[in-house]
């Protein structure tokens, strides 16, 4: 009873903080494009006359005082409306909503990568601590936390696409509508386009989880249920991934949600180097060619993917482990 | 089981010392990066910022051991015809610049504010803990991404180049300070409760006196560490905005710059716009990387029974 009461005092304060960040990002993304913007020029382009834009100005309530511009604001937040893209003529949120699914699936590329590459790796590095190949491949996590991951990328680009032909470089290929989800999983083309920048993006949580699951898995190991298993007569990989890994996963997936936010910021960079045509490089046009309401809109929709994730991973950690998160959250 | 921890022990002896010779040459690399970059003007063969300096005939010229190159040019030229040895020189410069000055932000906003937290705790330890764990939760590269674009927004491009460094050093200082903070706080905590502290505070002396005179003295060790970490942390980031396009315009090129203004042709043949600036900059992080892995192990004599 005390354990849920708990439960749901954290559960409550971790909404409630959820809620003060993405008013937070909305005053920001408000106050930018109130001292920037121009709404007038979203509706009516460049040239407006002066007696004009003041009756205009008044007629939308674009003079009235900015609380009150800000709860309008809010309001329309709410409903989806941010606003309309100076370079697109449409919504900016169907314009980023149209390049999520290119992110997206860039992102869940890269987390399948790393799940694939770090699980084995870190397990053979816990389990064989001295064997070359554990040593090696340590040695080059540190390599890799030292390579920033647009050389990753060119680098990779140059051996599978130049020399070896083996792969294309740019784009997303040929890709698949359904709905509004238009989607490269579905085709050969669009999953081979898929391999390199998600092996680009993923490179750099490599070393980080590779360490984490071998830290994790080291620590298991230690443990009496695992000698007890052992002694049971158990075989190895059945006390390894039966036994350990699935205790070592808890710590993990807190971890590994938390860095869904840094994969995205770090997908600007990916689709930078392979043109791919997604979010982030939809984010730099608007930069460059100063596109405030398309700016604002990415800035609330990265912003609200970030608070979301790192709300659930908290949440589905105390479901999992409810000690971990109570003691943290005090 | 006691066997293999008996073995562990020399074997940990040699892999230590394997280290150091490892840590010995990051140092030198490191040494003779930090003093071409510090000496530039004075061995440049061209100034790279100087406009004027470069003729557009000289462009995208190999480095003097491909055919074709040009005796001037050791590495060969960019795009614009500028000397690319002179280009990455003062590039180093500026990254090594931009790197040193943000994480001297990053610390004076950071171990100020972990002290307190760690020493005073309380309510002043949970604002700021929470402040520092949504701003790590939100990425720093992303806040510093954003906080350039609109800078750029607000200040249009020509402006965002002439306050390039000042701003890539405040927006990367303040992008991370939360890394220190939260080593100071640990730091702060372990030593409120020693006894020396506690006579301090017995005989009177004020809290500001206290953490800075008993705390901050013994706090250094995983400072030196944490702020190692960091300038690669600080010059990754500044090549990472550079190459975006947020950071250092074309007409002052840091590494990222460079890398990114050389990636354009980089297929079309002049590979080395890009390659030779990207391996002085992963040289310059690995360097760094490696000398804060060695610190960490000298300083932290825990570790190195692992």
């Amino acid at each position: 009873m005390k354990a849920l009461v708990a439960g749901f005092a954290f559960f409550a304060r971790r909404l409630m903080q959820a809620a003060l960040v993405m008013l937070a990002i909305l005053i920001i993304a408000f106050a930018v494009r109130a001292a920037l913007g121009d709404p007038l020029r979203e509706i009516m382009g460049e040239a407006v006359p002066a007696a004009e834009r003041d009756k205009l100005m008044h007629e939308l309530g674009l003079d009235a005082p900015w609380p009150v511009q800000f709860v309008r604001y809010l309001g329309d937040a709410v409903q989806g409306d941010l606003g309309t893209s100076f370079i697109y003529k449409r919504p900016t949120l169907d314009v980023v909503l149209a390049k999520f699914p290119a992110s997206f699936e860039l992102v869940l590329g890269a987390s399948l990568a790393v799940l694939v590459l770090s699980v084995p790796a870190g397990i053979y590095c816990a389990v064989r601590p001295r064997a070359l190949g554990a040593k090696l491949i340590l040695g080059l996590s540190v390599l890799g936390i030292s390579i920033p991951v647009f050389l990753t990328g060119i680098f990779l680009i140059t051996v599978f696409s130049v020399w070896l032909g083996w792969l294309p470089a740019f784009g997303r290929g040929e890709t698949i509508r359904l709905g509004f989800w238009e989607s490269g999983l579905l085709t050969k083309d669009g999953l081979e386009h898929l391999i390199l920048p998600a092996l680009t993006l993923s490179s750099i949580m490599l070393p980080l989880f590779i360490r984490l699951v071998r830290g994790a898995m080291l620590d298991e190991l230690g443990h009496d249920y695992v000698r007890t298993a052992r002694a049971k007569g158990a075989s190895p990989p059945r006390v390894w991934l039966n036994h350990a890994l699935r205790n070592a996963l808890v710590p993990l997936a807190a971890v590994g949600g938390l860095q869904i936010g840094t994969l995205v910021a770090y997908t600007l960079l990916t689709e930078t180097v392979f043109q791919w045509p997604g979010m982030g490089f939809l984010f730099l046009e608007a930069v460059s060619r100063a596109d405030i309401p398309l700016i604002t809109t990415y800035l609330v929709f990265v912003g609200l993917i970030f608070v979301v994730t790192n709300t659930l991973v908290d949440i589905v950690s105390l479901m999992l482990d409810p000690r971990i998160s109570l003691e943290g959250a005090r | 089981m006691s066997g293999q921890a008996l073995g562990a022990q020399p074997r940990a002896l040699l892999g230590s010392a394997a280290e150091y010779p490892g840590a010995a040459l990051a140092g030198l690399v490191l040494g003779v990066i930090a003093i071409a970059a510090l000496l530039a003007p004075l061995i440049a063969p061209q100034d790279p910022f100087d406009l004027t300096s470069f003729d557009v005939l000289d462009a995208s010229l190999p480095p003097a051991w491909l055919v074709g190159s040009d005796d001037r040019f050791l590495l060969g030229t960019d795009a614009q015809g500028r000397d690319l040895l002179s280009a990455i020189l003062y590039g180093t410069r500026i990254s090594l610049t931009v790197g040193l000055l943000a994480v001297l932000i990053q610390a004076a906003i950071g171990v100020p504010l972990g002290l307190i937290a760690g020493y005073v705790g309380g309510r002043v330890d949970t604002v700021v803990s929470r402040v520092a764990d949504i701003q790590l939760s939100l990425s720093t590269l992303m806040m510093a991404i954003i906080a350039l674009a609109l800078f750029r927004a607000v200040l249009g491009g020509e402006s965002l180049s002439r306050y390039a460094v000042p701003l890539l050093v405040i927006v990367i200082g303040v992008a991370e300070w939360p890394y220190f903070a939260r080593t100071a706080r640990g730091a702060a905590q372990v030593e409120a409760a020693k006894d020396h502290v506690r006579a301090a505070s017995a005989l009177g002396a004020s809290n500001l006196a206290i953490m800075g005179r008993h705390i901050l003295p013994n706090t250094h060790s995983p400072l030196i560490v944490i702020a190692t970490t960091q300038v690669a942390g600080a010059i990754m980031a500044e090549a990472a905005l550079s190459f975006l396009g947020l950071g250092m315009p074309v007409t002052k090129p840091s590494l990222g710059t460079l890398i990114r203004s050389g990636y354009d042709l980089m297929f079309a043949g002049a590979w080395w716009v890009t390659v030779i600036p990207g391996l002085v900059l992963i040289a310059l992080l690995i360097s760094v990387n490696v000398l804060g892995d060695a610190l960490r192990d000298a300083l932290d004599p825990r570790r190195t029974a692992h």
